[in-house]
């Protein structure tokens, strides 16, 4: 077992190299330096200035140079300092965000795992059933509806309309003066919205493949023999089906790690919560190269040990595997 | 005088509402006048599209940033309610007969926010700051045309300039620093202060939470007396669909509006119950600027035939809801430097085609569009995504020169790929684009022929010797008359050259929470008295806590 963790870990490492030189060199193609956002069209900054910035910026010498200086500096796990006039180490301004994007991944993503897994079970035992042709119908719905557009609706409705929720942001405004409970509650209130929709838009996929794979499992010739036993039908679909069932889902939990990632983009910024999605939108539209890198690597990071985990989890839900 | 990152003193897309400069009121609301005066308290909350860069002014130079930094720090002058100068930490100041030296008195007793006193020390420290080659700050070139600065005692404080500088007294808005917390030489990125600054401004800073809030709170010992109001928030919501539910759901207090929000979706009673909504001219215009590289643009007849075929009524109301007016120039109507007698091109189809058949453009060929040995008149315009003000205008006038025969295109790229692209190496026939309108009269920067080069901010190419002797003239004169003969001049020349057709100016669009009292709007904008706005105590928000 210890093997084939060293294994897919070393493996990870050729895949995150290739990731960090592709992107670097994409974002170099992309019009705009970071200098041109500073200056361009402003007659107050001269010339030099501008020469300076590329000079300080490093941006003056060829790419390959750039790159590698940027490599041996992550070696040491340097992402080195952000280009923003802020100029704080990128790795400061992504720790602080990353714990915020985090939760609400992890809270969404169990979200949609107990809600998907129920109503692809039932609308799977129970299909043509009016349950299954309404969730399929939602379904559908919250996949093909624009994250944003059902965030703003939902703004709408229940931060002006019904004025139930705070509409943007974390915290209150003298959220340091509640109490502990006041806090929790303050977080709970303002996170509501942005972890609904997040989950609502995954659970339309998720929900989609567990009824998809409880379906094929259900025509197994081992469940007619659980049935053929005598079985209740609660244990054949619970414990027979279903743990069969779910290995699929597993992997695309997984999976889903980098859509999420990319929809916090998204969400954060409509929702102005301070993530990393929110910081790596800001420093794309100023073309703030070492944070960009430093987001991309930390969440290719994390989307690899998020494949890694689905495959572990799968070798241990899955005997088959773990011989292989 | 800054406004914007990507979109400073220029192609603004939504103006910053501390800083509107200069502007002309149109509709004063009438402050319901509670019955007992001004009393302290209460806190007004801002919306920033991102979180400030920094608090050391000069730099940085977003507008989050910036907008902070105005709470925070003061300048040794500043502009008053009309946009004249009036004093701020210099209590007066004397200008030369030269025009070569300024003696500023600074005014005494005025104390950083950590107590030490402010004196001539400082306004030296500021200076020599700006001109430090360690200093990361694009704006040195003002102050590096001093020559000798000198502090003889601790509240005066004299400059000697080579040549006269028209803008030298403006350049003194300057943010003074602390001498006694910086030091010149080392990077002020990494000084504590960058994020926790002590200035003499009338707000003091509190509490920053990265991302999310920064807060001040008044103070007490300010010059001018203690602001009123207790606390200023900021909150960042980088999207402006969210800023304004936040402020629908009264979650921020003031913010500005898009012509479409404030003439269609704030008019519900609770929405007027709870805001008052202000217009007035903002400091800026949007233009269509001719390519002058481009053999079809070259004659200003054309360009004038042009502008009598666009109709600029016509796009105030299609694009800006009528909130806005036609432009003749690149000065607002209302401020001293704008000239009413210059030549104007009123809207007129017939009379553009026949200046434009007298130059031979006639379609020929029966086809439609005009044409002239053999070539259409053809031409495409282009403009910046994410602003649709300008693309709608855009459309308009496609649609007004394809009745007189010119087939136009219309093309609109992303904002880094259309300067990198497009603007900064005059790749374009014809753009359609923005520019602000500052305090200063100076057009050297925009029209004059040295800076018609890749990256120079003449991007059109406009070359006139007789406006460039002009605008060398105008840097050099201080005495305000004088400027304003010769910058009369310069207006008549743009003017009948027609090298842009001058479109519209937009109005400011503020809105203010109605708990707000003491706003007066003044050519200057609503922002100038914000330290004597004042909240009634029964509505007051928020307490200040020890």
């Amino acid at each position: 077992v210890l093997l084939y963790l060293t294994k897919r870990v070393l493996a990870m490492i050729p895949l995150l190299i290739g990731i960090t030189l592709i992107s670097f060199i994409t974002m170099h193609l992309a019009p705009g330096s970071p200098t041109d956002l500073a200056t361009n069209l402003n007659p107050d900054i001269s010339e030099m200035a501008m020469e300076r910035l590329t000079k300080l910026y490093g941006l003056d010498k060829p790419l390959h140079v750039q790159y590698w200086n940027w490599f041996t500096r992550l070696l040491v796990l340097d992402f080195g300092n952000s280009f923003s006039p802020d100029a704080r180490p990128v790795i400061e301004k992504i720790a602080e965000r990353l714990p915020v994007t985090i939760s609400i991944n992890v809270i969404s993503l169990v979200l949609v795992f107990i809600m998907s897994v129920p109503i692809g079970v039932y609308s799977a035992t129970n299909r043509g059933s009016f349950f299954d042709k309404a969730s399929t119908v939602f379904v559908f719905v919250g996949f093909a509806a624009p994250g944003f557009w059902v965030a703003l609706l939902c703004m709408i409705f229940f931060g002006v309309y019904l004025d139930w929720l705070p509409i943007s942001g974390l915290t209150s405004l003298g959220h340091e003066a509640l109490s502990f409970w006041g806090k929790i509650w303050d977080y709970a209130e303002h996170l509501a919205m942005p972890v609904l929709i997040s989950s609502v838009l995954g659970l339309a996929g998720m929900s989609r493949y567990t009824r998809a794979s409880m379906l094929e499992v259900i025509r197994q010739d081992y469940i007619t023999t659980a049935r053929a036993k005598g079985l209740r039908e609660s244990a054949v679909i619970y414990s027979h089906a279903m743990r069969n069932a779910l290995m699929p889902i597993i992997t695309i939990l997984g999976l889903s790690l980098p859509s999420m990632i990319g929809g916090a983009v998204i969400y954060e910024t409509i929702f102005a919560i301070p993530g990393m999605g929110k910081l790596g939108f800001e420093a794309l539209m100023g073309r703030d190269y070492p944070v960009i890198m430093g987001v991309l690597v930390i969440s290719s990071v994390l989307t690899l040990v998020g494949n890694l985990l689905a495959d572990v989890a799968y070798a241990v839900a899955d005997p088959r595997v773990r011989r292989r | 005088m800054n406004t914007g990152k990507r979109q400073r003193y220029n192609l603004m897309k939504q103006p910053s509402l501390l800083l509107i400069l200069a502007a002309a009121l149109v509709l004063a609301a009438a402050t319901a006048s509670a019955q007992d005066g001004p009393v302290t308290g209460g806190r007004i909350v801002y919306g920033s599209l991102s979180d400030p860069a920094g608090l050391i002014p000069m730099v940085t130079s977003d507008s989050a940033s910036t907008d902070v930094q105005t709470f925070i720090y003061s300048g040794l002058i500043d502009l008053d309610k009309n946009l004249n100068f009036k004093g701020d930490l210099a209590e007066s100041w004397t200008i030369s007969e030269d025009g070569l030296t300024i003696a500023f008195k600074l005014r005494k007793g005025v104390k950083w926010h950590d107590g030490k006193p402010y004196t001539s020390k400082d306004a030296m420290f500021s200076y020599k700051f700006m001109v430090d080659p360690n200093t990361p700050t694009p704006y040195a070139g003002n102050y590096k045309k001093i020559i000798k600065a000198e502090a003889p005692d601790d509240y005066t404080f004299i400059v000697h300039y080579k040549e006269p500088f028209a803008r030298a007294l403006l350049t003194w808005s300057l943010s003074q620093l602390p001498s006694h917390l910086l030091k010149l030489g080392e990077d002020p990125r990494k000084s504590p202060l960058y994020r926790n600054p002590i200035g003499t401004g009338p707000y003091r800073f509190k509490n920053w939470d990265p991302g999310s809030t920064l807060e001040l709170t008044a103070n007490p010992d300010y010059w001018e007396g203690r602001p009123n109001i207790d606390s200023v928030v900021f909150k960042v919501i980088p999207d402006l669909a969210t800023q304004f539910l936040e402020l629908k759901s009264g979650g921020i207090d003031q913010m500005g509006l898009t012509p479409i929000q404030y003439s269609r979706q704030t008019n519900d009673a609770k929405f007027t119950n709870s805001f008052r909504k202000y217009k007035y001219l903002a400091s800026a215009y949007t233009y269509l600027g001719y390519n002058l590289k481009e053999p079809l643009f070259k004659d200003p007849q054309v360009r004038r035939a042009l502008t009598h075929a666009i109709d600029k009524e016509e796009i105030v109301k299609g694009v800006q809801l009528g909130l806005g007016s036609p432009a003749t120039g690149p000065y607002k109507p209302g401020t001293i430097w704008y000239n009413p007698k210059v030549p104007r091109f009123p809207y007129d189809p017939e009379l553009a085609q026949k200046i434009l058949a007298g130059l031979g453009w006639e379609d020929h060929d029966g086809d439609g569009w005009l044409d002239k040995d053999g070539k259409r008149f053809e031409f495409t315009i282009i403009t910046n995504q994410g602003n649709t003000q300008r693309a709608n205008a855009g459309v308009i006038i496609q649609h007004r020169l394809a009745k007189i025969g010119i087939k136009v295109e219309l093309r609109i790229y992303e904002w880094t790929a259309f300067l990198e692209y497009f603007i900064n190496p005059g790749k374009f026939q014809a753009t359609i684009l923005g520019w602000n309108i500052i305090p200063d009269p100076d057009l050297f920067n925009v029209w004059h022929s040295s800076l018609a080069r890749p990256g120079g901010l003449n991007f059109i190419s406009y070359k006139n010797p007789e406006l460039d002797k002009l605008l060398e003239q105008g840097q050099n004169v201080l005495d305000p008359a004088k400027r304003k003969v010769i910058y009369d001049k310069a207006q008549v020349i743009l003017a009948n050259d027609q090298p842009y057709t001058w479109l519209y100016y937009p109005y400011a669009l503020p809105v203010v929470h109605s708990r707000f009292m003491g706003i007066k709007p003044a050519p200057a904008g609503i922002s100038y008295n914000f330290n004597r706005w004042w909240v009634p105590k029964d509505q007051q928000r928020y307490q200040l806590t020890p």
